[in-house]
């Protein structure tokens, strides 16, 4: 989906934060957000994938608010959608837990996706060999899937150079739907900053991992 | 729009949540302050320090660690989430590798741990793929202009580290006094090791 989490290029998103040291979790709530996004796969039968749409389908400003409260509104998204809780449940019992009066709406029927895997992970064998090899020019395609993805805009429509063959994988756009594990080869492509921003870009390559159904021969 | 993702704050939807799911027998107090626990602790930069130092000391393991970063690096006893394929990135004197998930967040977890805020910050994603050296200088690099830079965003699950270069004047140095010298920053690429 051309959302707010495909942020490669924009601008207007701040100043970026000076590197520094600091603990993984700056407040204890962070903390127990993360087990509950690390959590929330086995609790609703959804994948790693689904899980990243689910963090991409949070309203944008909650998406900028920070990382684990998208992290936690994603976690929340497959749990609502699998019907292992609703949002009313949760408002309800948040507002209880805050001290207000608030009636618990009945939960939910649960609704796990289901979907064959094929082993543990993301990495697959592949029978039929890759399209490309090293060396190969290629042209990204120009697709805007409302669903998932990993090609991002700022790639998209742009020719660049299979500089590896990386092992072959899941497919993203089908697996986070629950479609099926669907494998494809993967290629690290290298773009030159000009192909991507233009003449005046600075100079310096950049190399991304993209999914076969992505990529088509360039001339 | 999914979910009744009207404001609240984030501390007390996550004590809604683990109300919730506690009392229904679906997750236990132990299970989330391991997970915690395992990520406050055990996994951490510290990891990657440990191979960068054995890499700067032992040739043939640097070279098994270009080679295979993935089995170089589960030599050393660091595998688990997001490890799944590892590419380690050398930087020298003529390149400069830097890492970015411009999607989300991918990190190599098991060798740098969770990744801290400002990798996952919209702002870090979004210029590091169109203004690399800019952002660098900002930090505190100033690259020659001689240097290739090479930014890799990682969109698929190969997740990539870079292994920095080893700073002149530390041939005296043991593998343990390297790995103190290693930085979290470095292993991105939006750093160099120094010396103190």
């Amino acid at each position: 989906m051309d959302g707010i989490h495909d942020v490669g290029g924009m601008h207007g998103l701040g100043r970026t934060m000076t590197p520094h040291q600091g603990p993984p979790f700056a407040e204890p709530w962070e903390g127990k957000a993360f087990a509950l996004g690390a959590l929330a796969g086995r609790l609703t039968g959804a994948n790693l994938h689904a899980f990243r749409h689910a963090i991409e389908r949070v309203a944008p400003a909650e998406y900028l608010s920070g990382y684990y409260s998208r992290w936690l509104l994603g976690a929340q998204n497959l749990l609502t959608d699998s019907g292992i809780v609703s949002s009313e449940e949760i408002a309800a019992r948040a507002a209880r837990l805050s001290g207000r009066e608030a009636d618990e709406p009945p939960s939910p029927e649960p609704n796990k996706p289901t979907m064959a895997s094929g082993g543990p992970g993301n990495l697959r064998t592949l029978e039929s060999p890759p399209a490309f090899a090293v060396g190969d020019a290629v042209r990204t395609q120009n697709l805007h899937p409302v669903g998932h993805t990993r090609l991002p805009r700022y790639v998209r429509r742009r020719v660049g150079t299979i500089t590896a063959v990386q092992p072959a994988q899941v497919f993203p756009d089908h697996a986070a739907h629950f479609l099926g594990e669907d494998p494809q080869h993967v290629y690290s492509v290298e773009f030159s900053s000009a192909e991507l921003w233009g003449p005046g870009a600075e100079p310096f390559s950049l190399t991304i991992d993209l999914f076969e159904p992505y990529l088509e021969r360039a001339e | 729009m999914t979910a009744a993702q009207e404001h609240i704050d984030p501390a007390l939807r996550v004590e809604a949540l683990m109300s919730l799911l506690t009392e229904r027998g679906l997750i236990d107090q132990a299970t989330v302050e391991n997970l915690i626990k395992t990520y406050e602790e055990s996994v951490g930069p510290m990891n990657g320090a440990t191979v960068v130092a054995r890499a700067w000391t032992d040739p043939e393991y640097r070279a098994r660690l270009l080679a295979d970063g993935t089995a170089a690096i589960a030599e050393m006893g660091y595998k688990g989430p997001q490890g799944e394929h590892i590419v380690v990135l050398e930087n020298t004197p003529a390149v400069h590798n830097i890492v970015v998930c411009t999607l989300c967040s991918c990190y190599p977890w098991p060798v740098l741990g969770l990744p801290p805020s400002w990798y996952k910050d919209p702002a870090y994603r979004a210029r590091i793929v169109r203004e690399p050296r800019r952002v660098l200088a900002e930090f505190g690099l100033d690259l020659d202009p001689g240097v290739s830079v090479k930014v890799f965003d990682s969109s698929s699950e190969v997740r990539y580290m870079v292994l920095p270069e080893r700073p002149e004047g530390t041939d005296q140095l043991t593998a343990e006094e390297l790995a103190a010298l290693v930085t979290r920053d470095a292993m991105v690429g939006v750093a160099k090791v120094t010396t103190p």
